[in-house]
């Protein structure tokens, strides 16, 4: 590898890295603007022209807060537990393919920081490890409430888990690869995955929302009953890192639901606009389009979480075991056979 | 028993149909609700910018009246002190000297008059108390502060501006 590569890889992951960042600090704000037009209200205007400067007053007035450390608390976890959450949150990026090979001058850009050939793999791992951010913050709280939060969380996660990973089997049927690259230059044009696999989609799209922590399924932080969950204890920053590294997870998963069933970059039409822009311009164009793609589904998650009630814990393990899973095998049973026949 | 009123209503308890079990649907009907009400005017008054209409009889902050030549009409007799059930009202009374006919219409007025708007219910009693008509609860809503001793109305907020310009307005000396 060039030290020319090298820089570019650098300036992509910092960017990517400020991008993602970014997009979570102004989900915040567009949470709570299209949480109150959902509920026929202005939300926050004060802070800037529309409110938009609020989420840098959040996040001035997290940085200001008294940062407290619990007396009983394991110190050392208690720190670890939202470094690793969002740590995690933010290393989920660096397979997701952003848009075609740029060309600029002689010089060739990868709009993706790792095209590794297992990247579905990855994902899976970094989403698995996701968990132990939240485990280990409730665990090290010594407070009854965060514990309860975190064993929620750990067991709605491996739940859900299982069956997003039946889910995305019926979409490797398909597309045979594990590459997120090679998966996103399959779904050329208007050829997209959600075309060949709703019901899978329809089953990762909610193993997502159960992953994510997010409204219906934020038993993990039910107010209700468990006063914060498992970051109860948790202040100041170290608490912004967990609402954080929700929101980027968020980003993340919309941007892997895009990738592997929306077609990712690619829009119809996309050759042609390709062959008038030229090699430098277009590829821009296509992760334009999966940006866009990427905030309708962020969209999505907050219409969600405005419109459906949490479940009760009890119908979350039902629905995880005694429906997701079985449907998922039906999936595959059913792409596996198809696939047979076609052949 | 025999019922009691014709409103009772026996309650069909269906098992519910395949489509009711799937749950998806009724979430699609609820995400078109929430979309519905995206769209729809916001009711939010923003409220130092934007005010709403009062009623008629809307009671807000106090206000002392002068008469028609400009002359305060309070007489300082104390009876809406005695029926403000917050005992809100104080004020201290003086005699009307010669030459002041033009600024106190009765003989006696009072020198100091002062409301504590955090004690004040806004019940309007006073007004009802009042013989010389003298106060009315006709002002706006009473703006926040951020000290107790400045929400302490006295005749400097509370007494109407003059209504002939004409007339020079002697600042009192004990009001503050």
């Amino acid at each position: 590898m060039e030290l020319t590569d090298i820089i570019v890889k650098f300036i992509l992951v910092f960017i990517i890295f400020a991008i993602s960042l970014v997009i979570a600090m102004y989900s915040t704000y567009a949470e709570r603007k299209i949480a109150a037009f959902f509920q026929d209200r202005i939300g926050p205007n004060r802070a800037g022209p529309w409110g938009i400067l609020q989420p840098l007053a959040d996040g001035g007035k997290m940085f200001l807060k008294e940062e407290i450390i619990p007396t009983n608390a394991s110190a050392f976890l208690f720190i670890a537990g939202p470094s690793l959450a969002i740590m995690t949150a933010c290393i989920g990026s660096a397979v997701i393919p952003w848009g075609q090979k740029l060309t600029i001058g002689s010089h060739v850009i990868d709009l993706q920081v790792a095209d590794i050939n297992v990247g579905v793999l990855y994902i899976f791992g970094v989403v698995s490890l996701g968990v132990y951010g939240v485990m280990i913050g409730g665990w090290a709280s010594n407070n009854k409430y965060s514990l309860l939060g975190a064993i929620r969380a750990a067991s709605q996660n491996i739940s859900y888990e299982i069956s997003m990973g039946l889910s995305i089997i019926a979409l490797l049927m398909v597309t045979g690869t594990l590459s997120l690259r090679q998966i996103a230059e399959q779904q050329h044009s208007w050829h997209w995955n959600i075309l060949y696999q709703p019901l899978g989609f329809l089953l990762f799209i909610i193993c997502a929302f159960a992953e994510t922590n997010r409204t219906p399924f934020d038993l993990p932080e039910c107010e209700t009953e468990l006063v914060g969950g498992y970051h109860t204890e948790y202040s100041s920053m170290k608490l912004g890192f967990y609402l954080f590294s929700e929101y980027i997870n968020m980003f993340i998963s919309s941007a892997v639901m895009a990738t592997l069933y929306w077609g990712g970059y690619n829009y119809p039409g996309m050759d042609w606009v390709l062959a008038h822009t030229g090699p430098a311009i277009g590829p821009l164009i296509g992760t334009a389009v999966l940006f866009a793609k990427i905030f309708l589904f962020i969209f999505f998650f907050m219409w969600v979480r405005w419109t459906i009630p949490r479940f009760r814990y009890d119908q979350l393990m039902d629905l995880g075991w005694k429906i997701l899973i079985p449907l998922a095998i039906a999936n595959i049973v059913i792409t596996g056979i198809v696939i047979t026949l076609i052949k | 028993m025999e019922p009691l009123s014709n409103k009772r209503k026996v309650i069909e308890q269906k098992p519910l149909n395949f489509l009711e079990r799937a749950y998806l649907p009724a979430i699609v009907q609820g995400l078109a609700i929430t979309m519905k009400h995206f769209f729809r005017k916001p009711v939010t008054i923003s409220y130092p910018e934007e005010k709403r209409e009062f009623s008629e009889n809307f009671r807000g902050m106090h206000s002392l009246k002068r008469d028609e030549d400009g002359r305060e009409r309070c007489t300082a007799c104390g009876l809406c002190a005695l029926s403000c059930p917050a005992e809100a009202i104080t004020m201290i009374a003086a005699e009307r000297k010669p030459g002041e006919e033009n600024l106190y219409r009765e003989e006696k007025y009072a020198a100091v008059y002062e409301i504590n708007m955090l004690r004040c219910i806004f019940c309007g009693l006073c007004e009802e108390a009042c013989p010389k008509e003298a106060i009315y609860l006709d002002g706006d809503i009473v703006p926040a502060d951020y000290l107790r001793k400045d929400l302490i109305y006295g005749k400097d907020k509370l007494v109407e501006a003059p209504l002939n310009q004409k007339i020079s307005f002697i600042p009192l000396p004990n009001s503050f």
